[in-house]
């Protein structure tokens, strides 16, 4: 064939210039082919990325407000007359009527409201908490009685909301008749009404009013739970990985441990919490509700994420630290114990911390053995009936007052925040101590 | 006495056995010429010393724990009056219940039959003989032991290698955890579901297209309503797991071959670890996501455009929760198909860009196909995780079984009835709660065979290349 010059015809006919062309079109056709498969992947991955971005603006745009708690400040006499008490004593401070002076404080504020109804709507906007605070106050005071004093009170959760949708400049009236909202305005006006850092969202459990509900008790439910899981599952783990990765032998019985571990980590979570509730619950009879309880199904849960990393990590321990510490007399179990363990231990540190995280944002199980009971105590050990934090959202999330949204969206980001640590820790964990030989 | 406290003296117990094996084997070595002529190190003894005293004392407590309260229970139900054993189980359980409250302090109320007062002092004595019991048993059981092994130290006795064959035990009995969880697993939802089978006939269930677990409460109401088709459950399941599939596979796929094949090292190692926070979001949050944003805005959209006239819309659509699970598996899919694009050969990309192939060609013609086996693995395994997640679809799907095919509207999936029969109040023998159970194995069942022709394709895959 002749060398290339614009006007000799090809074998089939077409001049080179047309097959230049073709080529030409073809090779357009090419790149633009490939233009499109590369947005396609940047497409892809500005899904995921958007899709992270939007759950955190939405997250933390909801869930901010729950950081502040609208507070009313009034002017409380402890009117002996009102709680029917004379003197401060134990027995007086239980049967006395500190919601009478809060309901007295609120209607010397608002002198024009009359009738029952209008009344009963207007003690509604302070919440059940008021009378508490004033008693403790008064017990810790005792000169107290029959003074006047400015008393800051939590405000009810319709109050709550209705204030700081108004500051957001988007009112939301929700349950609030229209005198409530009218004495809100007046309040607000008289400059009574303020929002503070709400510290009773971090120092009280579980409540049915939005406005006390905290997320102490389930962050103290799980801290029990995961302590129950670290302990278990940690030195089972390493000792399986041990196990497998320097004993066994390459048979049946090591292939058969090894299936059983892979499954395992791919199993729903859902079916560990049938397991805890058949054997743990209806075979073994342990309590409902526990961290303990929680801990072991969470063990069994975690404990492939753990053996895998821990495998991982013994592996890239080389074989001549091995050979050195066998070669000076060392026997295998002080070879393991004292040479392998050691140089495997960040990598396995750094398993055990994400099994935890993993361990930590687990909530399908935990319904199944119970720990979804409404508790509103903070628990003080692994046997005391408890919840955790995302079973605390699930419930919140399921409430109806518009107030748990925002508690909800809040209770996720202190979550998140505890999940971002443990993961950060971890990938610090493994910059820092991990030695590539 | 107090558990903690016994678990304590255990420990110190041990303790000492550790320290008194270690100071006998010492003070015969001085008759042999020294520790050297031992034959292992000193602390080994006493390590030997400590096992000895410290591992039956540890089988008897939880042998204990394990067996205290059956056997307290049916030394209590022997002690009750006659006519207790002629009341049905039901009524048993509510009177047993009741005297252990009392027991832990819980009733105080006058109208408390005295024969229960009487029981519940009774358990309450026998709890307080037991723990001594047992105190008394693990202290002598730990003398007994430890002084046997104590006087067996001596030179010659191979103290480092019988510890080592413990620690071997030990360790093997660790991993046999992991085959011990999975029969728990088979055996729990497996004994249940046979009762079930009893019940309803496993091909009414099976095959069923109606699914209301509704039972009656009293004997003499009429049981007819309660139906236990799962065909609706298996098509919500399958209608949710594959609208999260169809979003989560070519989004997962295509991100994992622009890291990995067209990113810059600096894009990919900003971009990489930020899809996968999406992978440590915990689920519950995505439900809470897909309930409160994702929901109603898909109803809004769907009702701004006129959609409501045709089909039936609602605030818990099947396509919320699958769009919020097709998000939640993007990044499992990515980094699994990162991982076997990554070990693709160079050579054979080298060969494709050699012949002239654009960048494109070669990953669909060359790449692609070399990682398939792997990426339909990874493929399985999402869709398996699809299947069984539960609080997404709690959160976000319906209660009501329908069998329908509209993504629209409210679907119920298996994961969503196991939790909703679980929750709550339940009687062990009413076909409701065991129908959970049911659900359970078939969704074991299907996770299972599916993780494993997944990790077996994969698995085959690696070795291709290596």
């Amino acid at each position: 064939m002749n060398k290339s010059s614009p006007d000799t015809s090809t074998s089939n006919g077409l001049s080179h210039s047309d097959l230049a062309a073709a080529m030409e079109r073809n090779l357009k056709r090419r790149y633009r082919s490939e233009r499109r498969f590369k947005a396609f992947g940047i497409a892809s991955i500005g899904v995921g990325l958007l899709a992270l971005l939007v759950l955190f603006t939405e997250i933390i745009g909801t869930g901010m407000g729950a950081f502040r708690q609208t507070y009313v400040t009034l002017e409380v006499t402890y009117d002996t007359e009102v709680l029917g008490i004379e003197a401060v004593t134990p027995e007086s401070l239980a049967l006395a009527n500190f919601d009478g002076i809060v309901r007295r404080a609120l209607l010397n504020q608002l002198p024009e409201v009359t009738g029952r109804t209008a009344k009963r709507q207007l003690y509604a906007l302070i919440s059940y908490a008021a009378g508490y605070q004033l008693r403790a106050m008064l017990e810790q005071d005792p000169s107290l009685l029959g003074e006047t004093r400015k008393v800051t009170m939590l405000a009810d959760d319709d109050l709550d909301t209705y204030v700081k949708s108004v500051r957001a400049d988007d009112p939301f009236i929700g349950r609030l008749s229209e005198p409530q909202v009218e004495w809100i305005n007046q309040l607000e006006a008289q400059g009574l009404v303020e929002l503070k850092f709400n510290t009773n969202f971090f120092t009280s459990g579980d409540s049915s009013e939005p406005e006390q509900a905290g997320i102490l008790g389930a962050v103290m439910g799980s801290l029990f739970t995961l302590i129950v899981t670290l302990a278990l599952s940690f030195p089972i783990g390493v000792a399986a990985a041990i196990y497998l990765e320097e004993y066994a032998s390459r048979n049946r019985f090591t292939d058969f441990i090894e299936v059983n571990i892979n499954n395992l980590a791919a199993v729903p979570s859902v079916i560990f919490g049938l397991l805890g509730l058949a054997i743990f619950l209806n075979f073994f009879h342990f309590p409902r509700s526990v961290p303990l309880v929680g801990g072991l199904v969470l063990t069994l849960m975690t404990l492939p994420t753990i053996i895998i990393s821990s495998r991982a990590a013994i592996k890239s321990v080389p074989p001549s630290i091995r050979e050195a510490a066998l070669g000076m007399g060392a026997s295998k179990m002080q070879m393991i114990l004292q040479h392998v363990l050691p140089l495997a231990m960040p990598g396995m540190l750094t398993g055990a911390i994400i099994g935890m995280a993993q361990a930590l944002g687990e909530t399908a199980p935990l319904l199944m053995i119970g720990m979804v009971a409404f508790i509103a105590d903070v628990p003080g050990g692994i046997t005391d009936p408890a919840t955790v934090l995302p079973v605390q959202i699930f419930l919140w999330a399921d409430s109806p007052e518009r107030a748990f949204v925002e508690r909800t969206s809040a209770a996720i980001m202190v979550l998140l925040a505890f999940l971002i640590t443990m993961n950060t820790m971890a990938i610090w964990l493994r910059k820092r101590l991990e030695r590539r030989w | 006495m107090d558990f903690s406290l016994l678990l304590l003296l255990v420990a110190a117990g041990s303790f000492a056995a550790f320290t008194l094996g270690r100071g006998r084997s010492l003070k015969l070595a001085e008759t042999v010429g020294g520790p050297r002529y031992l034959n292992s190190l000193p602390y080994y003894y006493g390590m030997l010393t400590a096992l000895w005293a410290l591992l039956p004392a540890l089988a008897l407590l939880i042998v204990w724990m394990i067996f205290e309260s059956t056997i307290l229970e049916s030394m209590v139900i022997s002690q009750l009056p006659a006519n207790f054993h002629d009341t049905d189980p039901a009524e048993q359980g509510l009177i047993l219940n009741q005297i252990y409250n009392i027991v832990a302090g819980q009733v105080v109320d006058a109208n408390i039959p005295q024969y229960m007062t009487d029981a519940a002092q009774h358990v309450h004595s026998m709890k307080v003989t037991s723990n001594w019991l047992l105190a008394s048993l693990a202290c002598s059981g730990m003398l007994l032991f430890g002084l046997f092994a104590w006087r067996r130290v001596a030179p010659e006795l191979q103290a480092r290698a019988r510890v080592e064959r413990l620690f071997r035990w030990a360790l093997l009995g660790c991993s046999m955890i992991a085959i011990l969880t999975t029969v728990g697993i088979v055996m729990s939802v497996l004994f249940e579901s046979l009762r079930f089978f009893h019940a309803v006939p496993i091909s009414d269930f099976l095959f069923g297209l109606e699914w209301s677990p509704q039972t009656a409460i009293r004997k003499d109401q009429v049981a007819g309503s309660s139906s236990f088709g799962a065909i609706p459950l298996f098509t919500g399941t399958l209608l949710i797991a594959s609208i999260a599939m169809i979003i989560a596979v070519p989004t997962g796929l295509m991100s994992a071959i622009y890291l990995s094949e067209y990113a810059s090292k600096r894009v990919r190692s900003y971009v990489k670890p930020l899809l996968e926070v999406l992978a440590g979001i915990p689920t519950v949050v995505y439900g809470f996501f897909a309930a409160i944003t994702v929901a109603p805005f898909i109803r809004d959209v769907a009702v701004s455009i006129g959609l409501n006239d045709y089909v039936n819309v609602t605030s818990e659509s099947a396509l919320a929760a699958g769009m919020v699970m097709g998000v939640m598996i993007i990044p499992f899919i990515s980094s699994l198909s990162d991982d076997v694009i990554n070990a693709v050969p160079q050579s054979l990309r080298d060969g494709a860009l050699g012949l002239g192939a654009t960048h494109s060609e070669m990953i669909r013609q060359v790449v692609i196909p070399a990682a398939l086996p792997g990426i339909v693995g990874g493929v399985l395994l999402a869709a398996s995780r699809a299947i069984g997640e539960t609080m997404i679809v709690v959160m976000a799907a319906g209660l009501a079984a329908k069998l329908t095919a509209n993504p629209l509207d409210s679907v119920t999936t298996v994961t969503v009835q196991i939790v909703s029969l679980l929750v709550g109040d339940q009687e062990f023998d009413s076909p409701k709660t065991l129908a959970a159970f049911a659900l359970g194995l078939m969704l074991f069942l299907v996770t299972l065979a599916l993780n494993y022709f997944a990790l077996h394709i994969v698995k085959k895959y690696r070795e291709q290349y290596e």
